[in-house]
């Protein structure tokens, strides 16, 4: 650092043999990129990174999973396990003593300590209170949530397993396959996939099976229609001419050179899908075509919840922000990972 | 013109098509079905279900049957109700057409209304607080299912205010609650529509040259941006239709509203099912005919759509 400080008059004093030119590379400097190099998807990420939302409510989705799973092993109290003794008993946690949250609730005007009352044991603690069976509302909305989230996942597996599967076909072989694929799409298209979903629910008795397969039904025609659509804008393209020149087959062009290629819009498209699956699970339950009892799920929870809801609302209000706050964070993930992945289309 | 022509012929082909094929599913999952329409009656002697299915056609083949119930629909005979014993299924959801249509057009006017008024407002104001506020109102709206919403509605403004009735269908002030709770949707549908429409028609040449004119921010706002949007706003409104039918089941149900949707829960609930094939049906059928009214409207108000969707027949 001292050298910094020289004034002019110092520096002219050093002998020229001190001073040593630096190399001429003139030509190699200015090819020089000065950061990393990238890949697509490097480069992506680094894009949602800068999205906060995206950020957030990633990592928030990411403890949800996770906290979803690991209660399979560690859950607070059996989530099927009824109690006729603990019915509608109000939350209550350790440490805490605010009403509402202390064990106590207004019966007739009164603030009445319902553990108490009910002769739980000073030790037992239901953090979240119990449902109409005596049922604990936590591991009940950890096992919703777990439940949900499989339906979702494997909905949205499914869609894309057809989907890509009818798009790229479609896309790839053009011509007369093209026209009469895409003819059995506009009709089907035109089908309104509730009515679908419930007449299969009808008919086919609510499960999870039937859940995912009414949805999958329904659900893989606008994955389908982008597919092509991407399919047909690069399948001109000069890489897929070299393939084909070299005597590619087509099946590999399609998995190797064209799918790589339009994963970014599948997994856009999919993350769109998973909040639209949670949705529909969520309403078919409403309705009264959900899951069997005793199996839980965010939308079995919320219609129970609305049963009571007159009486006990935070039976119904706690499902009903888990499922809000599920469905908020992959929507604005969706949007991050979109805007990630295509900078273009962010105005 | 006559290529346009042509292309709305084709239309209507496909979608006497989609009907015909919906009809045709309706039909044969119900024949998986268990359960005859009176095996929830008193016990019937051989002679007398043999005397009942022969009345009602039950006796013929499958494929016979398939052919009179193709044929009643196009009569709009539905059958008889399972659950409201005697009463065609016809007469039932004629007289919940009314309220259902009712809180659909309601709910699109005012969804879409505020909806552009919000996309407009954050589009003018891109990238301030203004905007973030706006995306966020339009998040919550598409990620809060509308039934949550709906009772959160009735929970703080019947409930807790008491300014607003709980549910039934009487007054006009009895549709607000359902009207708000549908609206939400296409409300936040239409907000993100119109701003990342109206952000596109800022930038345009046209809008370059109407600010060097001297126009004001909110002039151009009105007379360029808000026109340009518009037009392909209407695209949006066939999804919305879908949306709004699948909220209708729900809020219907919950405000107590006797509508078609309310009807088809409780059917489902007491497996009625004429009436859910008839719901079925009905669904698809306005549906099929909003997307076609839409597309027609759209090749109507921006005639570029006309010609190259024509030039394409």
């Amino acid at each position: 650092m001292e050298n910094v400080k020289k004034t002019q008059a110092e520096i002219n004093q050093i002998p020229a043999s001190q001073f040593e030119p630096l190399e001429k590379n003139t030509a190699i400097e200015r090819e020089v990129i000065s950061a990393p190099s990238l890949s697509f998807l490097q480069d992506s990420w680094r894009r949602l990174k800068k999205n906060k939302a995206a950020v957030f409510s990633s990592s928030l989705l990411l403890i949800v999973i996770i906290i979803s799973i690991v209660t399979i092993f560690f859950s607070p109290h059996d989530p099927t396990a009824q109690n006729v003794n603990y019915i509608n008993l109000p939350p209550k946690i350790p440490g805490i003593d605010i009403n509402g949250f202390n064990g106590t609730a207004m019966v007739g005007g009164q603030l009445v300590d319902k553990y108490a009352a009910a002769n739980v044991p000073d030790d037992v603690y239901f953090f979240l209170g119990t449902d109409g069976l005596g049922r604990d509302l936590l591991s009940r909305l950890f096992m919703g949530t777990r439940i949900s989230l499989l339906i979702a996942f494997i909905a949205a597996m499914l869609d894309i397993v057809f989907g890509v599967t009818y798009g790229l076909v479609s896309g790839l072989l053009g011509g007369r396959v093209d026209n009469v694929m895409q003819r059995i799409l506009e009709v089907l298209s035109g089908i309104p996939n509730l009515v679908v979903m419930i007449l299969m629910l009808v008919v086919f008795k609510p499960g999870i099976f039937s859940i995912v397969a009414a949805m999958a039904i329904t659900n893989w025609i606008p994955m389908a229609r982008i597919v092509r659509a991407q399919t047909m804008k690069l399948k001109d393209q000069e890489f897929v001419l070299a393939a084909t020149t070299l005597g590619e087959k087509r099946s590999k062009i399609a998995f190797k050179h064209i799918l790589p290629n339009i994963s970014s819009v599948i997994i856009v498209q999919m993350m769109f899908s998973i909040p639209s699956a949670i949705f529909f699970e969520a309403f078919l339950s409403f309705i009264g075509l959900g899951l069997k009892p005793p199996t839980a799920s965010l939308g079995m929870l919320l219609s129970d919840g609305y049963k009571t809801f007159r009486f006990l609302p935070y039976q119904m209000w706690i499902p009903a922000v888990v499922l809000s706050v599920i469905m908020i964070g992959f929507n604005l993930l969706a949007d991050g990972l979109r805007d990630a992945f295509d900078p273009k289309m962010k105005e | 013109m006559n290529s346009y022509i042509k292309y709305l012929l084709k239309r209507v082909f496909y979608m006497l098509i989609t009907l015909w094929l919906i009809a045709t599913i309706t039909f044969f999952l119900m024949q998986f079905l268990p359960g005859t329409p009176y095996s929830n009656a008193e016990k019937l002697s051989p002679e007398q279900i043999a005397l009942l299915n022969k009345q009602l056609g039950l006796d013929q083949p499958v494929i016979v049957q398939y052919g009179q119930y193709l044929l009643n629909l196009l009569k709009g005979d539905f059958g008889i109700s399972f659950q409201f014993k005697n009463q065609a299924v016809s007469n039932l959801l004629g007289g919940r057409i009314g309220p259902s249509m009712q809180l659909g057009i309601q709910a699109i006017i005012f969804g879409t209304f505020f909806g552009t008024i919000l996309g407009m407002i954050s589009a003018m104001k891109q990238n301030t607080w203004v905007d973030t506020t706006a995306t966020l109102i339009a998040i919550l709206g598409r990620s809060i299912p509308n039934f949550v919403f709906a009772v959160l509605l009735q929970y703080i403004f019947a409930i807790k205010l008491q300014i607003l009735p709980i549910a039934k269908w009487d007054s006009f002030i009895y549709t607000i609650l359902p009207t708000i709770a549908l609206a939400m949707s296409p409300l936040a549908d239409s907000a993100r529509f119109i701003r990342t429409e109206m952000v596109e028609v800022l930038h345009s040449d046209y809008v370059e040259l109407a600010r060097a004119k001297g126009l004001s921010r909110w002039e151009i706002a009105f007379r360029h941006g808000l026109r340009n949007s518009l037009i392909p706003l209407l695209t949006l409104l066939g999804p919305l239709a879908v949306g709004l039918m699948t909220g209708s089941l729900v809020v219907e149900n919950i405000f107590a509203i006797p509508g078609i949707g309310e009807q088809f829960v409780k059917s489902i609930m007491t497996n009625d099912y004429p009436t859910i094939m008839a719901v079925t049906i009905l669904y698809s059928a306005m549906l099929i005919f909003v997307i076609f009214i839409v597309d027609i409207l759209y090749g109507i108000v921006d005639p570029r759509i006309r010609v190259s969707e024509g030039s394409r027949g």
